[in-house]
Parts: structure tokens; sequence; C-alpha cells
């Protein structure tokens, strides 16, 4: 048992277990009595690696990123998530739940999505599967993320806006949250990241391991090492960042590296730092690092970034901040948009902005010229090209 | 013993109403709470404001954005039902959601329902296992009774965890579904609530959810002690004002 693995009970440290209201009981039972009996089987490991392998592209490279080691003076690597079909890692998380809805024989899907990349996965998924799917969004994301919101109704999905509070993704999160108390029969919610009530932090953090898994593999190929001296990701709810950290976090000599969006600074009130900003309390089930009043209302946060843009961080990374197991950085807006310009200029990579904040922790970190990097480049630009073209002016 | 035991202990269908404190306007929850009593209703719940109501459909959602916009606050409540107990003697139990009550330390929390001579909690999602493992002797001591919910999915064996957890009554959410829902029961409802009723649990039944008139209300209780109102309540006062409590309740008889 791992140190950073999920107790029976759901929790990781002081953070997690599953605080829903008992309308919510029975869907949240039937998840955590059969999550790890079906992603156990052979036949479910089959067709989520054959999934993997040819209908996402897996696995990904890593990329040893030259200009840029060259620069900072350190070996940097890529893991190239953003290749994955749909253009980011969250579609590992999809494939893996669309196949555990259908054993459980589930035939309408839900979601929740900031940026629209969670979204995007879950209505490809469902088309491929042949399944109902309703995407809640909310109404200022579906403004800033519009090329998203095309893709998802392309593939056939319902784009539910979510006009309570601040109308971007914790909102959205409750609006999906209330749609399955609302359906307890036949409906299964895809989480998008490693948030909400127990088993989903686990559960999401096993289906995005593979990153893990492929860098260890990569990193042996390549450095004649398993471990790399640092693992870097940005942290909305955590899940590409939970992905990458999983098979590292046993291996103490192994950095681990957080970034959050301050948005314009931790010191005014538009930021999404939740590890500064935010204190323990209870968001979507979970018992999390939060932002919240001395009341323990949940505050608005902001970033630029739409899937940064969560008041909350996943458990585990509660867990990891606390005990001083992983570093957490936060990078302001105007600092992410200009490290997505550098990477942009300086590999040809244009990341989604969500990534971008990743590559802006050299301000503040310092690291050796043998230390090796592997970065999480979780998303591709695209559905960020309108905000890039405004905020350059192109 | 306890007001809300005392209350369901008399040979009546009991009304109780949920209203969100500060709605509509902040000093407002003092006055409704005595226009409610006076005008027969027999359990108060009043709800504590919160940013993401999970449970809660879009009237409560409404009524709870603009009560915390008028400035409602865990403090600022308690502090508005300082002296309540000089003016009516009605069953009051305080609804809201955990986070509110772990900000506000859950012993203070308890001691304040106490000293107000408030006299149960509802908060739906305070997981039992939690409740019994954390709270329920804390509960106890300060005299709150813990009013757990079950929904028409919750099996048999854990009807009976979560009766045995409470002893005043439980909380029968009437469908799978969140507040302001669907309106009047059908027969699948009704023979839930009968089932229920049948398995003689130790603590009496209040079905909430989806109540609107007399017709639901009769429905609703004919098995159980009574029915609680929320958002239907809520919809009036925002129409009507202050002057729609007496004739709601009246109407409901
Ligand atoms: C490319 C990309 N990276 C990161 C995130 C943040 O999510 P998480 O922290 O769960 O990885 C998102 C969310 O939309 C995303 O699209």
């Amino acid at each position: 048992m791992s140190k950073y693995s999920v107790s029976e009970k759901g929790f990781y440290g002081d953070f997690g277990g599953a605080y829903i209201p008992e309308l919510l009981y029975p869907n949240v039972e039937e998840l955590r009595q059969n999550y790890k009996q079906i992603i156990g089987t052979d036949d479910f490991q089959k067709q989520f690696k054959s999934l993997l392998k040819d209908y996402v592209g897996r696995p990904t490279p890593l990329y040893l990123a030259e200009n840029l080691s060259e620069k900072y003076k350190t070996k940097i690597y890529l893991k190239r998530e953003d290749l994955c079909h749909t253009g980011a890692h969250k579609i590992n998380n999809t494939v893996g739940q669309i196949l555990l809805a259908k054993a459980l024989g589930k035939h309408r899907i839900i979601a929740e999505t900031g940026a629209g990349q969670h979204g995007v996965a879950t209505a490809t998924v469902c088309a491929l599967m042949g399944l109902e799917c309703i995407v809640y969004m909310g109404a200022v994301d579906i403004e800033r993320q519009a090329p998203n919101v095309a893709r998802m109704k392309m593939l056939g999905a319902k784009v539910v806006p979510a006009e309570s509070g601040s109308k971007t993704l914790k909102d959205a999160t409750n609006e999906a949250i209330r749609d399955w108390i609302n359906h307890p029969k036949d409906t299964h919610y895809i989480i998008g990241s490693v948030v909400g009530p127990h088993p989903y932090p686990d559960m999401v953090t096993e289906l995005q391991s593979v990153i893990s898994k492929e860098v260890k593999a990569q990193m042996l190929e390549k450095e004649g090492r398993e471990l790399p001296d640092y693992v870097i990701a940005c942290v909305g709810g955590g899940s590409n960042a939970a992905g990458l950290f999983a098979d590292f976090m046993d291996h103490e000599e192994v950095g681990i590296i957080g970034v959050e969006a301050s948005g314009k600074g931790v010191e005014t009130n538009e930021s999404a730092a939740t590890t500064i900003l935010g204190r323990e309390g209870i968001i979507h089930g979970s018992k999390t690092l939060l932002m919240q009043n001395t009341d323990g209302q949940i505050t608005e946060p902001y970033s630029i970034s739409a899937g940064l843009d969560y008041p909350g961080i996943g458990p585990l990374h509660a867990h990891l901040f606390k005990t001083g197991r992983g570093k957490f950085v936060s990078i302001t807006d105007a600092e992410a948009m200009a490290a997505g310009l550098e990477l942009s200029r300086m590999e040809g990579i244009i990341p989604a902005i969500e990534t971008a904040h990743a590559f802006a922790i050299f301000k503040y970190l310092d690291f050796k010229e043998d230390d090796v990097l592997v970065f999480n480049c979780s998303g591709r630009g695209d559905k960020d090209l309108e905000t890039y073209r405004k905020y350059f002016g192109y | 013993m306890n007001r809300i035991n005392k209350a369901l202990a008399q040979d009546k269908k009991l009304i109780s109403i949920y209203f969100t404190a500060g709605y509509p306007q902040l000093e407002d929850t003092t006055e409704v709470i005595k226009r409610l009593a006076e005008a027969g209703t027999d359990v108060i719940e009043i709800g504590l404001p919160y940013s993401d109501p999970l449970a809660d459909g879009p009237v409560i959602q409404k009524s709870s954005e603009q009560a915390l916009r008028n400035g409602m606050s865990t403090q600022k409540l308690f502090k508005q039902l300082q002296g309540i107990r000089d003016e009516v003697d009605i069953p009051l139990i305080v609804m809201g959601y955990f986070n509110a009550m772990l900000q506000f330390g859950v012993e203070d929390f308890c001691k304040e329902c106490e000293a107000i001579g408030v006299d149960g909690i509802i908060m739906p999602d305070l997981p039992i296992d939690i409740f019994e493992r954390d709270y329920k002797a804390l509960f106890e001591t300060h005299g709150l009774k813990f009013v757990p919910l079950i929904t028409p999915e919750t099996t048999v064996e854990r009807i009976k965890t979560i009766d045995d957890l409470g002893d005043s009554f439980v909380y029968m959410v009437s469908s799978s579904s969140t507040t302001g829902g669907e309106q009047g029961f059908g027969e699948e409802a009704m023979s839930y609530f009968k089932r229920i009723s049948d398995m003689n649990l130790n603590n009496n039944l209040m079905v909430g959810f989806g109540i609107k008139d007399a017709f639901s209300f009769e429905q609703a209780s004919r098995h159980t002690s009574g029915c609680i109102i929320g958002s239907e309540f809520i919809r009036r006062l925002t129409n009507e004002g202050m002057e729609g409590i007496a004739p709601f309740i009246k109407s409901l008889k």
C-alpha cells in the first residue's frame, strides 16, 4: 500500500471522503462497490488498452525540448498529452469511464466541463459507444471556449448552460450533480478531474496513471533510469497532475511540482490559487482545500484559463501539499500567456493556456543542469486561439 | 421533552415549513418565523443559505443566492435568532450544508443552537457514518435532534441503520430529485410512503420535496406524521410577501 493512495474509506490523510446528500448515496455507492472490480477485469483492461492505443493514440511521446533546455540550463522533457485524440489528457479518463458505465449498464452520460476539453472528450466517447450525452458548462465558459462548444454539438452532445453562481466550472459541476440526483438509475456521471466524492479521485487517478507508467518506460529508454528528478504539471482539479505523479509519489527522490493559476495575482480578488488562498472544507462531496469565506461560502475563482478556474483541488493534491510531499507554485495570467508564447516560438508547440501555466515556473524555481524535468504538456492550444489572439493582438 | 418530539406526539398531521433565512430581506427571518407560528405551522426549518446547495432545485438556489447577497451569514443568523424563544414556542430546526457548520466549528455551532433554543439540525450532506463517529454525542449533549434523510432508493438495511441514529423523525424525500421537483404523487410514490410506514420505524416520518397544496399534503401525510414544504412556500413568499403566509398555511388544512 502506497503512502499516497486512498484509504478504504476514501481518504488521503485528512482529505477526501464522500460528503454527499443521502440522495446521491445509491449512485456513488454503486460505483464505489464496483469500480475496482470492473477496472481489474481482463476484459476491461483489454478494451481500455486497445482504445488508448488505437483510438487515443497512445503512448504519447516523451519529447526532449532542446531549445527550452538550453535556455533554462536543465534537461526538459514534455509528455505530449496534447497529441492525444481531442487534444488533451482528458480522454484517458473518459475512455475508461465510458467502459465502466457500459459495464454498469448505464445508457445516459452526464459530465461537467470548464475549458470544454473534458466535455469534448466525453462527447467523443459517447459518440463512439452510441450513448446519450449531456454536458453542463458554465455560461461564461460557453462564451470563452466557443470552438469546444461547437465540437460537442457536432459530436451529438447536448450542452446545457449553468447559469448559477459564477457560471463557471464549479457551477457546471453543481448542475451535473443535481442531474445525477434526479436520475439515480440510468445515468453515469463522468467527472473530469480527481475531484468529487470517493471513489472519483481514486478512479480518475487510476485511469490517468497511464501517463506516469509511460513516462517511466520512456525515461528508461532515453535516460537509462526510470525516475526523473522532477515531475511538473498544472493543477485545476488535478487530473493531469495526478496522472503524471501517480507512479512517482512513493519515490521520495522525485520532486513533485503542481502549478496553480493565480489569475491576476493572489493579492487580488481574482485568483484560483487554492493552496495559497484555500482552507480545509468541503466542495463537491470531498473534504479538501478550497477557496471560501469565513462562513464557508465557496468563493468564485478567477483564471484566464477556464480549466484552472476551480475553487478547490483534488484531495490527493491537498494531501501532497499538507504533507509537504508536493510543492505548489502559482502563476499569473500574464506569466502563463508569456510562457505559452515562448513554448510556441521556441518549440513549435502551442499549448493550452492551462498547460502554459506549468512552463512559467522557471521564474520561481531553480534547477540544476543535470536535473531531468518531465512536464505534462496536458493539452494543445487550438481551443484557446481566440484568447491568445486577443491577448497578443494578432 | 424536545419540542420536536412533543409536536410529533400530537394526534395530527404536522405542517413543517422550510424557508431561507435572510430572504426576501435580510431582517425578515424572525418576522417569517413569528407569522408562521401564528398561522398554525407545527415545525419550522430555518434554512441557512449556502453558495452551493447541491440538493436544492432552482427556487431554493435563487432564494439562497439572494439571502447571501443580502448579507446573510451564520453569525448573522444566530444573532437574529437571539430572543426568539421569548416570542415563539414552535419547534425550530436549522437546515444547512455541512461546510457552513464545519467552518463555524461544529461544537460552537451546536452551542449557539442550544443557547437560542433550536431543537434540531438537518445537514443533507453530512454522511451518517461521519455523524455517528464524530458528532452524535455532541448533538446529544446540546439537546439537538439529528434528522436524517431517506429516499426511494435507500435500501431497507440502510433505512434501519439510519433509523437507529435519530430519535425524532426521518425526513423522507418523496422522489429521487432535488427540491422543488415534480408535484403531486402517483402510485409509485404512494406505495413508497406506505412501504416505509409499514416498517414501523422508531422514528416518525415526515415527507418532503414536491408538496405544494392541500391535495399533495393529504397524499404525503396519509401514511406519515406530516409534510415539509419548502420551494412552494418560498414561491408564495416571493410573490405575495408576508401577507401571503397565513392564507397559505390555512389553505393546507
Ligand atoms: C489541457 C488542460 N490541462 C489541464 C486542465 C486542468 O484539469 P486537471 O487539473 O484536472 O488536469 C484542463 C481542464 O480543462 C485542460 O483542458
